[in-house]
């Protein structure tokens, strides 16, 4: 790295004072921020710390209230996105935005066509990509439908994209959040190539390992103010998360060695063809014994998500058996519902909490019931429900969960994530179950709820259950699961301990590749 | 996330809508000439001036609040029940057969059978859009309309061909016996003024009563909370193992039950027989009704209530205003429908930033 160099270079990017306030939430508070020609540039932050406010003023999204944008040292307004992408700032959104049956091609000029007649941008852009592919390693078969592309491999479309319309700087929103290791490795060097190539790209992201890997300097944003810019050769991820938080992290999760029990959940050979006869789950066999973890890891879309709703009783299995307990789950019949799973003692934290595990025009204390509104404690005579005391319930579990606002009468959606997600998490614990299922416990969970949820988790654990957790986030499967088993493809690709594996290794069996085969 | 204070969404948005709805009927009635202020006043007058206007506007808010309350309830359960006009011209087939087949020896004993027919019949008809949405995936708004035609030809055939008194040229049945007659509000309150003739009668408090059911139905029951736990979230309905079949099917029954009881009030509590049009669009005001009283049976009650204002005062002014024709007043319903229902972001939005503003300020 020609740290000389970069110091020298210009600014690309430089934001004055922005403020942007949404009601009475300050989202952004007089925030500055210098990115220099050619670096990359990491922005790290809490959710909700304003990360995405900043960079959607800058692509032109929202209009700060006040501040001001200076591009290449020339002040800039970005009243929309066509406004910045003339600029010549492109952004690479969370969420692709392709059309999923058109063509890489089709993609690509899509929005910026030079004519009525497609042919000749077709044409032009087929010559620049092959031109942009070998410049960047950027390798996409340009006639390729998007809808059969890997997710690394769309995700390098979203990137051409913006290259194809001359953008000097590259904002990339969370970009790791769907890649294997290896795919985000990938990425990284391409990064690195445009960067060489002297564009400026902006990484916002909140794995801190990331950061470290690829940034050359990096701003850490807290309640919509900016905390700390520092040069990330200069710091440390243990820094990082303290700028971030306010306060010192424990970034390692402490717990004893598993005293495993009994076998509580077995599951053999369990099979699930959904709607479009794809296989979702091609034999699946797994075991948790009592007071033991098992982390299951994987790309999003491996099957994992099928796995925990057939466990929840949300999909009905095509083939296979699953026995709690030593006693056989019906998996057939008309009584195979969330409210059979509930009854057999699996509790289940589901991996969307916004549109599964809480309703969120709820109250919390109605959300406090979900999913256990039959439960006799809540109802007052065979009429009604005992709302009474189920408020009295919801304030003494936010009590105990530390739910901020603990206010039993707001809704869940005026909740923050994590305190979202302690709403069911303190919901399904509290049920004393014998089996947790825990989907993307922290997805979207500021850095202390985490710590929380990961406490209670272990916590559990070590009251004698079973726990199957499923997380995209390898470092919460290798700091929370006593064994791991990594899908790919509908199949468990094997199992390893943690403490005997790596992740470049959990990386290769997520991506499908057994040591054996290579 | 703030939000303005709950008064200002329940009472101050629909008045606001109100307003804008009655400003513009205004200008309406000043382009063809008359002065709105005089228009404003007779409807007011005719609607509520008189114990004669307004046992019709109570006459009017009896069928509005059933038929408001029946397409809340599929509301809850985010199903767009528009199939109101049908369930009640249903309901009106339940009275009438209930009061002419069996000899009633009083006429609360008939008002309870009159009830169940009512509310059976108007089920029976949704739950077949019901069963098609739930189990086929059929649109529930396309098949309730659509049976909304059904209802509507089923019930000239059987008028005409079952119904009919032999030698009779009107389609429409046998008067009901004097024992199936509901007391009207002469009968009930003659201290309030009410003439012999007034169209109000007993099922005023039946819908009442059926307000106070929705509420406690929707607010402080299980089945409530799994309607509403499903309507807002059907991925999370089946997380928390709530069936949706079941849902689909229960909202819909209570909706088209709810609408099938409305004909209690209009075939049963006036014609006193079973004639062509027993609904004459009460189905359809239902859905305004819903919307502007945010499917809560308060506000479904005070929406009927503010429609039979309309309903009466505008027969008032079509009478002393022979400027002002039917489709003049149809145009002013509609305005209200439009801006109280489909318009309701654009006064909404603007109004809660005020409040924001004015909090921030402060």
């Amino acid at each position: 790295m020609t740290e000389t160099a970069t110091d020298a270079a210009p600014f690309a990017i430089e934001l004055k004072g922005i403020s942007k306030a949404f009601g009475p939430v300050q989202a952004n508070k007089d925030i500055s921020l210098q990115v220099r020609k050619g670096t990359i540039h990491g922005i790290v932050g809490e959710n909700g710390a304003g990360k995405s406010t900043l960079m959607s003023i800058l692509y032109g999204f929202y209009k700060a209230d006040a501040g001001e944008i200076l591009i290449n040292g020339t002040p800039t307004t970005i009243p929309d996105s066509q406004a910045a992408i003339s600029a010549g700032i492109g952004m690479v959104h969370q969420h692709f935005k392709l059309v999923e049956n058109f063509t890489v091609v089709e993609n690509v000029i899509l929005g910026a066509e030079d004519g009525a007649m497609l042919t000749p941008s077709v044409n032009k852009a087929r010559k620049l990509l092959k031109q942009l592919a070998e410049e960047y390693q950027l390798h996409v078969d340009p006639d390729a439908v998007v809808e059969d592309l890997s997710v690394g491999h769309a995700q390098r479309v979203e990137i051409l994209k913006q290259l194809y319309r001359q953008a000097d700087v590259l904002i990339l929103d969370e970009p790791t959040g769907v890649l294997t290791p290896s795919e985000a490795d990938h990425l990284f060097r391409i990064l690195n190539g445009l960067k060489d190539e002297g564009k400026t790209i902006i990484l916002i992201t909140h794995k801190l390992r990331e950061i470290m890997e690829v940034t050359d300097t990096v701003s850490v944003m807290r309640r919509g103010e900016m905390t700390a810019t520092v040069k990330t050769a200069e710091t440390s991820p243990e820094q990082l998360a303290e700028l971030m938080v306010g306060r010192k992290v424990l970034l390692r999760v402490d717990k004893q060695p598993a005293r495993p029990g009994d076998v509580v959940l077995d599951v053999t050979d369990l099979k699930v063809i959904d709607e479009h006869k794809v296989e979702k789950l091609r034999g699946i066999s797994l075991h948790i014994r009592a007071g033991e973890i098992l982390g299951v890891a994987g790309v999003a879309g491996n099957g994992q998500s099928e796995l925990l709703e057939v466990l929840g009783g949300m999909m009905t299995a095509q083939g296979g058996s699953i026995s709690v307990n030593g006693q056989e789950i019906d998996l057939s019949g008309k009584h195979s519902d969330g409210q059979s799973r509930r009854a057999r003692g699996i509790a289940h934290v589901p991996e969307d909490r916004q549109r599964e595990g809480l309703i969120m025009p709820f109250m919390a204390w109605e959300n406090i019931a979900f999913g256990y509104h039959h439960d006799p404690a809540y109802q007052k005579n065979r009429l009604f429900m005992d709302n009474a005391a189920l408020k009295r319930i919801t304030a003494t579990e936010m009590e105990s969960y530390d739910v901020r606002p603990p206010n039993p009468m707001l809704q869940a959606k005026n909740f923050s994530g994590g305190n979202q997600q302690k709403i069911v998490v303190a919901r399904e614990i509290e049920r004393n179950p014998d089996l947790l299922l825990v989907g993307q416990p922290t997805r979207g969970v500021d850095i202390g709820a985490i710590e929380f949820i990961h406490k209670q988790i272990i916590a559990l654990r070590d009251q004698g259950k079973a726990i199957l957790l499923v997380s995209v986030e390898l470092d919460e499967i290798m700091s929370l699961s006593d064994r791991i088993a990594v899908m790919f493809d509908g199949r468990i690709m094997g199992e390893r301990l943690p403490d005997e594996t790596d992740e470049g290794e959990l990386g290769l069996l997520m991506a499908g590749v057994t040591k054996g085969a290579a | 996330m703030d939000k303005m204070p709950r008064w200002a969404d329940i009472v101050l948005i629909p008045f606001i809508n109100l307003l804008l709805a009655l400003v513009v009927s205004g200008l309406v009635v000043l382009y063809i000439g008359e002065s709105p202020w005089e228009a404003m006043k007779i409807m007011v007058r005719g609607s509520v001036g008189s114990p004669y206007g307004w046992g019709y506007t109570l006459f009017y808010a009896t069928n509005f609040i059933f038929t408001g309350l029946g397409v809340a309830v599929a509301f809850h359960a985010k199903m767009f029940n528009i199939g109101g006009e049908g369930q009640a011209a249903l309901g009106g087939l339940g009275v009438a057969m209930v009061c002419l087949l069996i000899p009633w020896p009083h006429w609360s004993i008939a008002l309870l059978a009159a009830v169940i027919g009512a509310a059976a019949f108007g089920a029976a008809w949704a739950a077949i859009p019901a069963y098609l949405q739930a189990k086929r995936g059929s649109h529930i708004v396309i098949t309730t309309i659509m049976f909304n035609f059904i209802a509507s030809a089923l019930l000239v055939y059987l008028l005409v061909n079952v119904f009919r008194v032999p030698g009779s040229m009107a389609p429409e049945t046998a008067r009901f016996a004097e024992a199936a007659r509901l007391p009207n509000g002469y009968d009930i309150a003659p201290w309030l003024g009410f003439s012999r003739s007034t169209p109000l009668n007993v099922s005023f408090l039946l819908a009442i009563a059926a307000c106070v059911f929705v509420w406690l139905l929707i607010w402080k029951t299980r089945l409530g909370y799994e309607i509403r736990a499903y309507g807002h979230s059907q991925t999370g309905a089946v997380y928390a193992g709530i069936n949706p079949v079941r849902i689909i099917m229960i909202s819909m029954l209570i909706s088209g039950g709810l609408s099938g009881m409305m004909a209690i009030n209009g075939v049963m509590g006036e014609a006193e027989r079973l004639v062509i049009d027993p609904v004459q669009g009460a189905g359809f005001v239902g859905i305004a009704v819903a919307l502007m009283g945010r499917s809560h049976p308060v506000g479904v009650f005070l929406a009927a209530l503010l429609f039979g204002m309309l309903y009466q005062g505008g027969a008032e002014l079509e009478f002393e205003m022979p400027a002002v024709s039917r489709e003049m007043l149809l145009v002013i319903q509609a305005l209200v429908i439009l801006f109280t229902g489909a318009l309701d972001n654009m006064v909404r939005m603007p109004v809660e930033r005020l409040f924001l503003s004015l909090r921030k300020g402060s």
